[in-house]
């Protein structure tokens, strides 16, 4: 990372996320004032390509409250750098005043009051005016999308991903890259993919029987947009079959093969590619180690750790760009390529704020259409929360504390586990929890909540496991989610050390003592990767657990000690 | 996330896994190492001029996709140094072979170093390692 001086000086031309002055007014009005759809998309059109970002939206057709992270440690080479910075330090490090929409939109600071202000932020059809916006300056944009599109949502989960495949074909991407998408399973991936108007890409897809590349999908796609040659590289999620069930998948193997992607990017430029984009499902830390291996490659469109940053990184010659999650932000990145060469760019992350963007009339019928069949069930209202309910962050989240406690008391279990997904748009204090409130936090394809018996030696084995897929020092041997919530047990955890050391004084919290690791308790679970899991949808579980207690109370969890950050 | 403890433990994830196995099923480093010394006849080992490549994490610690390339040598060993028996392969090539490289698919008993030694046809050795990763996994997204 440059700082922001660095930055400005070193570049021809850049622009952050749009800075509004004097926003000190608490009330929406006074913001929807400050705040015009104008300046949200104002842009000096520049160079003579321009690409449009979208990422990991999973599955959010309507706008969203998401609460950024309060804790997202680097471990290791990237600590301290973005986007293992959150908050306060987020804010000094961008520029970014306290209380601004800015603010709001990417750091987790005053969330529940500056969401009465601001609003909810995304929606398919804001994002689609956005676009539209873009193509009036530049018809012929590009539009990539880093993936985690066909998961997410009620409606995703009942149309098996045909609501978001019909609601993203109205905004005419250019090419997509993969993740949750694999959980539909392979027969109908290939089915939505054989019928994709654009490019669906990996070069790190690979067949698992030849250890091949897959010929299902493309490598890349070589655009000419404004007499520019432009590749695209897709690199789907590299950890498919480990983080997700690979027997969804079973004919798909994945990991990172950056000796290929050099490959890739030789043969592009033996093609005449004037400009090398590789749209990414990486993970951000993967992604900058990527960058310093693959030679060539001009930017890295990163995505599946939904970090939103309002500059780009630069790791040697190559840019990466983080576009954030759930239709939140569109990145515009104009670029000025010449003779072969990236010459200069400018950039915004544009903050799709919902009461401030208006909706696209077209896309939104679309997303309306899409709905109508399932609106009934999903407006039905299961209780309330008097507490903020969020996923984000390292270690637990109030979403999960939710569950674990629904876990607990529906499955009757000593011990919860949840699983460290970051997505699940958030919840304000006061709202209703609808059923698709729910979903947006659980639904998919292998939801079943397993109830077993497991030692204390296995539970850690377990957490030990799962906290090396987050705090390996080398990004490539990392998954990318966050760790495993725990309900019902305590414990703490130095992410310095290495595997099988890093966790220490679990405890029982309901009697309150050390966990024996010879002892046998009553764990439950969901989302196991594991074929034929026995066990009620967690949906179920988590829908029974909130109409029984009515009103929703998430006290902050301190049963997690951190160290070594 | 559904496991037994057998389960867990034969993915060996973690120091809990040594402790309960009997220790002779594990080779160690040192068992390698002289695997090693013995291949070279206690010769020094070079680095470069040979590739190994290998997944990261294993999608199957069960069966997990290899392969060396060393332009130039007349055989190569591969070893994995905590499975029961490190040697796993040595693969000999002749006069007429195209080219020093082969593919195959091993097991790997838990997280470990996989390391490659290829014998030139000058008779100096070379050397290269590649952390591989086995993990229960399940947690990510």
């Amino acid at each position: 990372m440059i700082s922001r001086r660095d930055f400005l000086q070193a570049t021809v031309a850049a622009s952050a996320i749009y800075g509004v002055s004097g926003v000190g007014n608490w009330a929406r009005l006074a913001a929807q004032q400050a705040l015009t759809q104008d300046q949200l998309l104002n842009f000096d059109t520049f160079g003579n390509v321009t690409l449009i970002h979208v990422t990991d939206i999973h599955g959010q057709l309507k706008p969203t409250y998401f609460r950024e992270p309060e804790i997202n440690l680097g471990v290791g080479q990237v600590k301290g750098k973005p986007p293992h910075v959150t908050g306060e330090d987020f804010l000094k490090m961008f520029d970014l005043k306290p209380g601004t929409p800015e603010a709001y939109a990417l750091t987790y600071v005053d969330f529940v009051s500056l969401a009465k202000t601001y609003g909810r932020m995304g929606g398919l059809d804001r994002v689609a005016t956005v676009i539209n916006s873009i193509r009036a300056d530049r018809p012929d944009a590009l539009l990539l999308d880093g993936g985690d599109t066909w998961h997410g949502s009620y409606t995703c989960l009942k149309t098996d991903a045909q609501d978001m495949v019909n609601v993203m074909n109205k905004l005419k991407p250019d090419a997509m890259t993969f993740h949750w998408e694999f959980t539909l399973g392979s027969d109908r991936v290939r089915e939505i993919v054989e019928g994709l108007p654009f490019a669906a890409m990996g070069q790190n897809i690979f067949d698992n029987e030849w250890n091949e590349p897959s010929e299902d999908f493309v490598d890349y796609e070589i655009f000419e947009r404004g007499g520019v040659k432009i590749a695209v590289i897709g690199q789907a999620f590299p950890y498919m079959p480990i983080a997700n069930p690979g027997w969804m998948f079973p004919e798909y193997s994945f990991g990172i093969h950056d000796e290929r992607m050099q490959e890739m990017v030789d043969e592009v430029r033996g093609a005449g590619a004037d400009l090398v984009v590789c749209l990414s499902h990486n993970g951000f830390d993967v992604d900058r180690k990527m960058a310093s291996k693959v030679t060539g490659i001009d930017i890295i469109l990163t995505g599946h750790t939904h970090d939103a940053l309002p500059e780009p990184v630069m790791v040697g010659d190559t840019m990466l760009i983080a576009s954030g999650s759930n239709g939140k932000f569109v990145t515009r990145l104009d670029l000025d390529v010449r003779d072969g060469r990236m010459m200069g760019f400018r950039h915004k992350l544009i903050p799709v704020f919902s009461d401030v963007i208006e909706a696209d009339k077209d896309v939104a019928a679309a997303i309306d259409a899409e709905r109508a069949p399932y609106e009934a069930e999903m407006a039905e209202v299961l209780g309330h929360t008097d507490s903020l309910i969020y996923r984000r962050g390292n270690f637990n989240g109030t979403w999960d504390d939710l569950i674990c406690n629904a876990l607990i008391e529906e499955r009757e279990a000593d011990i919860a586990l949840s699983p460290g997904f970051r997505w699940g748009p958030s919840l304000i204090p006061g709202d209703p929890i609808t059923r698709e409130d729910l979903y947006n936090a659980t639904s998919m394809t292998y939801p079943n909540a397993y109830r077993s018996e497991m030692t204390g030696e296995t539970i850690k084995v377990i957490l030990e496991d799962v906290a090396d897929n987050l705090f390996n020092p080398d990004p490539y041997y990392q998954q990318g989610g966050d760790m495993v919530r725990v309900g019902g047990m305590g414990y703490h955890i130095d992410v310095s050390k290495p595997q099988g050391s890093r966790l220490s004084n679990m405890t029982l919290l309901k009697t309150g003592e050390a966990i024996d690791p010879a002892k046998k308790y009553v764990v439950s679970g969901w989302a196991s990767v594991r074929e034929g899991t026995e066990g009620p949808p967690i949906f179920e579980v988590v829908e029974n657990y909130i109409k029984r207690v009515g009103t929703v109370h998430v006290d902050p969890n301190k049963s997690v000690k951190v160290s070594g950050a | 996330m559904e496991l037994t403890r057998r389960n867990a433990l034969a993915m060996g994830a973690g120091a809990f896994a040594a402790t309960l196995l009997p220790l002779e099923a594990f080779a160690t480093p040192e068992a390698t190492q002289e695997a090693i010394a013995a291949f070279t006849g206690g010769a020094d080992i070079g680095e470069g001029g040979i590739t190994l490549t290998a997944p990261e994490i294993a999608e199957n610690g069960n069966t997990v996709p290899i392969s060396v390339d060393a332009p130039g040598a007349v055989e190569i060993v591969v070893m994995a140094e905590k499975n029961p028996d490190p040697a796993v392969v040595t693969f000999k090539f002749g006069p007429m072979s195209g080219a020093q490289a082969a593919s195959t698919r091993i097991r790997l008993a838990g997280t470990q170093d996989i390391i490659a030694v290829a014998k030139m046809a000058d008779g100096s050795f070379v050397k290269t390692s590649s952390t591989v990763k086995v993990t229960i996994g399940g947690c990510g997204g």
